[in-house]
């Protein structure tokens, strides 16, 4: 039986790494040089489970600059990434909702 | 106000001591996210969508002015000049840096503030009535029996790892500001046949993917016995509560499971060894807890001042004065609650520049009072009815005058997806578009008392299952849709909601609940019949019919 932690990824179409920055929890994207941005557009897009994996695990591994690793869909349009349903779309761009101190008294 | 001693304060700063060298042990590598992760937890410190949150406890929702500013300090020095106040009396920032949450919990730390207990499997902030102390319908102040419990509990080891989360409130009114029975535990003081103060158990209460209403397992308690019945109620779930499967983990499955009645046997057959051991409370101890709660020197007032009389010909202060200002034990005196809920803006939410005008406010009108309701409003609890002309003035220039308290526009709503790590569909942007849809005044007032209550997920933070209308956000195919149903409440008579059919999505929900208020008004029997009262009579399925009619 596979452990939880060796099953294969399973991804149904362009997809990013991405986690949340230890400092201050920012969201980060892992690039092709195996290095962390918050501009989805230097994110290195993987297509299939194998290069999926080989991304993912040493992002796994770095524990000091992120965590919360995870395999998240991305679109691709004109060649630009974009993110691949709302929870990654707030993600990347914040709340969908003007925020309060934008209103203060 | 309580008055806090020097065991607190000494608390409070080694806490922060000791997480300051937990987070930089963390920054520097030497601690993983595995093993640091309960400790930030224990702290209050959560990962979310974008950010650390940092979740305050406010016990039993009483703060002092100078808490309150406290408060403003450190969203605007460290998080981006708001925080949200929640269901449970507490507040979060959604904003904090890792780095700089030690020095945030040390500017807390300094007016009796911190967020421990707020997460992790511990008993958590004690919530009780926003009114507490000042209620006319009140037996006795319930935040001293909220205090004592929260002695006990706070970093007590055998509660410290519970199989799951647990709740406490406490209510002593006839009338449940505090949403008991929805609780894992609740008391409820009431008087026997003698006249003596004791208290209702409930047991078993919560909401989330298996939601109970709570059970009574002991109808009167004697107060001496509280800390010791408690104690007893826990053991048994330390040790029978599942630690298997964390959606079965809470103690309403184990009471469900057992049975109200079995579980109350076997809480008192635990409670039979240690009833009349240390924890029994002696007079003393009780009335040195209540010593520390401070009360005003109110001055002797008539109700209804000529000041009050003269303002009433003003529609504006009318109309709020009718909505928001309810009777105070004290002849002379008003209880005002603030709506943090202006039309069409977050719900719950506050600036750090209205934080520092209410402590303002409540310095010069509330003896420097300010509570926090789990409906996620404010309450300045002592104003005297002569300054209520001022107060309006002064509120509703910060903007938490909205005259909507209890209607339709007054929306219970978790943060949802715009912040939520948790959340599957938004909720705050639906409250949003409810309460412009229901902007007119008249027409919100026409609706009397509508509790609107909103969930992201089925955790149930907006405590859906208990909204007069209850909402749910789910994903289906990578699109929000929203369950809704109906004839849910939290007071003294908590039900649950009846779920009134399929879900609907984003765009049609604004007009789905506009289709049950107006199904309402078609089908009330009098100007005065409430929705709820409506639903208790006619049932789900007029209301059903007309939200699906069409769709």
């Amino acid at each position: 039986m596979t452990s939880p932690l060796q099953q294969k990824i399973k991804i149904a179409g362009p997809s990013v790494v991405t986690a949340n920055r230890l400092g201050d929890g920012a969201v980060v994207y892992r690039t092709a040089r195996h290095q962390w941005t918050t501009d989805i557009a230097d994110a290195a897009v993987v297509s299939n489970a194998t290069a999926a994996t080989e991304l993912l695990t040493p992002a796994k591994a770095d524990g000091i600059n992120a965590v919360d690793v995870y395999v998240a869909p991305v679109k691709l349009e004109d060649d630009r990434i974009l993110p691949g349903n709302l929870r990654e779309q707030i993600r990347m761009r914040g709340p969908t909702i003007e925020l309060p101190y934008s209103y203060g008294a | 106000m309580y008055l806090y001693d020097e065991f607190d304060r000494t608390l409070l700063t080694e806490r922060v001591s000791e997480f300051r060298g937990q987070v930089a042990r963390r920054l520097s590598g030497e601690l993983t996210e595995d093993e640091f992760k309960s400790l930030r937890l224990m702290n209050g410190v959560y990962l979310q969508l974008h950010a650390y949150m940092l979740r305050i406890a406010i016990p039993y929702g009483t703060l002092s002015a100078v808490q309150m500013r406290r408060l403003a300090h450190v969203a605007r020095k460290y998080d981006r000049g708001y925080g949200h106040f929640t269901t449970r009396q507490n507040i979060q920032f959604n904003w904090i840096k890792l780095a700089q949450l030690p020095d945030a919990m040390a500017d807390l730390a300094d007016a009796g503030l911190h967020g421990m207990q707020t997460s992790g499997n511990c008993v958590r902030n004690i919530t009780t009535d926003q009114w507490a102390g000042v209620a006319p319908d009140e037996i006795e102040d319930p935040r001293v029996w909220a205090e004592l419990i929260r002695q006990h509990v706070t970093l007590h080891p055998e509660f410290s790892f519970l199989p799951r989360k647990f709740k406490i409130a406490v209510g002593a009114s006839d009338h449940d500001r505090a949403a008991l029975r929805i609780h894992d535990l609740a008391l409820r003081m009431h008087k026997n046949g003698a006249g003596e103060a004791g208290f209702e158990v409930m047991v078993g209460g919560g909401l989330g993917r298996t939601p109970f209403i709570a059970k009574t397992i002991k109808q009167f308690l004697p107060v001496r016995d509280v800390l010791t019945y408690i104690e007893a109620v826990l053991r048994l779930y330390n040790q029978y509560g599942r630690r298997d499967n964390i959606y079965k983990a809470r103690i309403k499955i184990l009471v469900h499971d057992k049975g109200g009645e079995q579980f109350g046997k076997e809480v008192d057959a635990e409670w039979q060894n240690i009833k009349d051991g240390s924890l029994a409370l002696d007079k003393d101890v009780i009335a040195d807890i209540a010593t520390r709660f401070q009360y005003p020197d109110y001055e002797k007032l008539l109700d209804n001042p000529p000041e009050l009389k003269a303002a009433q010909a003003d529609a504006r202060f009318a109309t709020w004065h009718a909505n928001s200002v309810s009777r105070h034990k004290q002849s002379g005196y008003a209880i005002v609650t603030l709506s943090l809920k202006p039309i069409g803006k977050p719900t719950g939410d506050c600036t750090a520049d209205q934080m520092d005008k209410i402590a303002d406010i409540a310095d010069r009108y509330s003896y420097s009072e300010i509570r926090v309701g789990h409906e996620q409003n404010l309450v300045l609890p002592q104003v005297a009815q002569r300054d209520l002309p001022e107060v309006f003035k002064a509120l509703d220039a910060i903007g938490v005058a909205t005259p909507n308290v209890n209607q339709i526009s007054d929306i219970i709503a978790c943060p949802g997806l715009d912040y939520c790590s948790l959340a599957n569909a938004r909720a705050i942007p639906v409250a949003q578009e409810i309460s412009k849809r229901f902007a007119e005044p008249n027409l919100a007032k026409s609706l009397n008392r509508l509790h609107v209550n909103i969930s992201g997920c089925i955790n149930a933070c907006g405590h859906h299952h208990v909204g007069h209308i209850g909402i749910l956000g789910v994903e289906k195919n990578g699109e929000e849709f929203y369950q809704i149903s109906i004839g849910g409440k939290a007071d003294e008579n908590a039900q649950l909601g009846t779920l009134l059919g399929p879900a609907v999505p984003y765009d049609d929900v604004v007009d789905a609940v506009e289709d049950l208020a107006e199904a309402y008004l078609a089908l009330r029997e009098r100007p005065d019949e409430l929705f709820i009262d409506t639903f208790k009579r006619v049932g789900v399925e007029p209301f059903k019919e007309r939200v699906y009619a069409t769709r």
